[in-house]
C-alpha cells in the first residue's frame, strides 16, 4: 500500500492546564479518501485537528503527512500539505480584497507575480467565486465567505483538505452547494462535522472520536445504521432520518 | 451585506480629489493641520483661508456638505468642551450677550473650535474621498512601519465584526429587559463590555492561528 497521506500514530496531548485531550489516536487516510471525523463535544477533534499542520504538538505518538513528521524543521512544507478551513470563516478572511485573502497562502509560500494570480484564480474558480474577486469579504454573504475560506487554503494546493464544521450556519442551498464543490475538487478530505446526513453524502468513510481515542473506523453507512453505536458516542441522527432509506456510497 | 462596496465614511465618486494619490492626499492632510495648529488663535483672517481652501477642495471632490455636516457631530464633546470654557477660565471679563464670561477663555474657545472644526472636516473629507485599503495603501507608501499598516488593516476590517457583535449582544441583553442606557443597567453593559473584549482578544487568536496555518509564522521579515 502507497504512504498513506495522513498518518497519525499513538497521538496523545494535554493541555499546558493539565487537561488531557487526546489518549493515543491512531489514523490513517489514503489519497483521494474523503472522510468524515464525528464525535461529541469535547471530543477532541478540534484538538486533533491542531495537530495535523502543527500548531500544536504532540505529547507523545507522532504524526507524518504523506512521510514527513510534523516538526519545527518541516512546518513550512506541513502547512503547505494540510490545509485547514476553520469553523468561522470571520477568522480566516482578514483582507480588505478577496483577491489578498486568498494570494495569503501561495505568497507565505513564496510565490509572486503571474504564477500567484493563477493560483488566486484557480482556486476561486473552484468555488465558483470568481466574480467576487475584488469584493471585501465582510460584505460576502455567510455561504460566500465560507467559499473564499475553502479558496484560500485550495490557492496552496495542498494534499489534504481539513474542514472544521464545514455546514455550520449555512443555509440549505448554500450547504447543498459547498457540497458539490467538495465532491469536484480532487483533494484528500478530512471533514470535523456534526451533520451526520452531510458525511453519510459526502465521506464513504468515517471516523469516531470518542474521549480521546478512535472509538470506530469504518464505512460511514455502517456506522450510521448501528443505532446501539452511536448512542454509546453521544451521536444522533436528525429526526426522520434513515440511512437505510438512502443506501450507502461506495468507498 | 452592505450596500456593495465601501465604508461609512466613503462616499463614492470620481473627482479629481477621489482620484489623487493616497499618499499626497496623506501628505496635504497632515500638512495642513500642522500649520492650522500652529497658527496662533488670533490670526482671524487667516482662519478664513484656510475654511475657503477646505471647502474648495470638497467642492471639487463632489461630496455634499450635508453628508460631511452630519458626520461633524464626532466632534461635539469637543464641542460642549469649547463652549464651557468661556465661563470657567480666569481672566477679565468681557460682556457678551449680556452674559458676563472670561475674555482669554473665550478666545481660547474660539481657538479650540475653530481649529478642531477644520482638522474634522478635512480628516472627514480624506475619508470620504480615499478607500480605507487606499489609505493603508498610502501609508504603505509613505514607509509606514508594515507592522503598523497591518495592525491599522485588521483594525479596519475587524471593526465591522466587532460592532455587530455588540449590537448583537445589546439586543440579547434588552430581548432580557434591560436597557442599556439606563444608567441601574451600567454594571451589566459594563460586562458585556469586558465579555466583548475577551471574545475579540479570543478571535484575535483564531485569527493568528488561521494565518500561521497559512504558512504566516514561517516567513522571515
Amino acid at each position: 500500500m502507497s504512504t498513506p497521506v495522513l498518518d497519525v500514530r499513538g497521538l496523545a496531548y494535554a493541555y499546558p492546564d493539565g487537561h488531557q485531550a487526546l489518549f493515543g489516536v491512531d489514523l490513517h487516510v489514503h489519497r483521494g479518501e474523503r472522510v468524515a471525523l464525528l464525535g461529541p463535544n469535547g471530543a477532541g477533534k478540534t484538538t486533533l485537528v491542531l495537530h495535523l499542520n502543527g500548531i500544536l504538538s504532540a505529547g507523545a505518538g507522532t504524526v507524518r503527512v504523506s512521510g514527513l513528521p510534523v516538526e519545527k524543521a518541516h512546518l513550512a512544507e506541513i502547512r503547505r500539505r494540510v490545509g485547514v478551513v476553520f469553523q468561522d470563516p470571520d477568522d480566516q478572511l482578514f483582507s480588505a480584497t478577496v483577491r489578498h485573502d486568498v494570494a495569503f497562502g501561495p505568497a507565505n509560500l513564496g510565490l509572486r507575480g503571474a504564477e500567484l494570480d493563477r493560483r488566486v484564480m484557480n482556486a476561486l474558480e473552484k468555488v465558483g467565486m470568481l466574480d467576487f474577486v475584488d469584493r471585501p469579504p465582510h460584505h460576502l454573504s455567510f455561504g460566500q465567505r465560507r467559499r473564499v475560506a475553502v479558496a484560500t487554503v485550495l490557492a496552496m494546493e495542498p494534499e489534504i483538505l481539513v474542514l472544521d464544521e464545514p455546514s455550520s450556519n449555512l443555509d440549505p442551498t448554500a450547504r447543498r452547494e459547498l457540497a458539490d464543490i467538495l465532491r469536484s475538487l480532487d483533494v484528500t478530505v478530512l471533514m470535523v462535522t456534526h451533520d451526520l446526513p452531510y458525511a453519510l453524502e459526502l465521506c464513504p468513510r468515517t471516523v469516531v472520536l470518542h474521549d480521546g481515542v478512535v472509538a470506530a473506523d469504518g464505512p460511514t453507512y455502517d456506522i450510521m445504521s448501528d443505532a446501539a453505536l452511536l448512542r454509546r458516542h453521544r451521536l444522533e441522527l436528525p429526526f426522520g432520518f434513515d440511512p437505510r432509506q438512502i443506501g450507502g456510497l461506495t468507498a | 451585506m452592505g450596500a456593495g462596496h465601501g465604508h461609512r465614511l466613503h462616499f463614492h465618486g470620481h473627482s479629481p480629489v477621489h482620484r489623487a494619490q493616497p499618499h499626497h492626499k496623506l501628505i496635504a492632510l497632515v500638512g495642513f493641520m500642522l500649520v492650522v495648529v500652529a497658527t496662533p488663535r488670533d490670526f482671524y483672517p487667516v482662519f478664513a483661508v484656510y475654511a475657503a481652501m477646505v471647502l474648495v477642495v470638497i467642492r471639487l471632490s463632489t461630496v455634499p456638505l450635508g453628508y460631511l455636516a452630519k458626520r461633524l457631530v464626532i466632534e461635539v464633546p469637543f464641542v460642549v468642551f469649547a463652549v464651557l470654557m468661556p465661563f470657567v477660565a480666569h481672566g477679565p471679563q468681557v460682556e457678551v450677550l449680556g452674559l458676563n464670561v472670561s475674555g482669554p477663555g473665550l478666545l481660547a474657545a474660539w481657538g479650540l473650535l475653530v481649529k478642531g472644526t477644520l482638522g474634522v472636516l478635512a480628516s472627514l473629507t480624506l475619508a470620504a474621498t480615499t478607500e480605507p485599503a487606499d489609505v493603508l495603501l498610502g501609508l504603505r507608501r509613505l514607509r509606514m512601519p508594515e507592522l503598523i499598516v497591518q495592525i491599522m488593516g485588521f483594525m479596519i476590517r475587524y471593526l465591522d465584526v466587532v460592532t455587530d457583535e455588540l449590537r448583537r449582544m445589546l439586543i440579547a441583553m434588552r430581548s432580557r429587559g434591560c436597557d442599556p442606557r439606563s444608567p441601574r443597567h451600567w454594571p451589566a453593559l459594563a460586562r458585556t463590555l469586558g465579555a466583548l473584549f475577551i471574545r475579540s482578544y479570543e478571535r484575535g487568536e483564531r485569527v493568528h492561528l488561521a494565518m500561521i496555518s497559512r504558512g504566516y509564522a514561517t516567513r522571515s521579515r
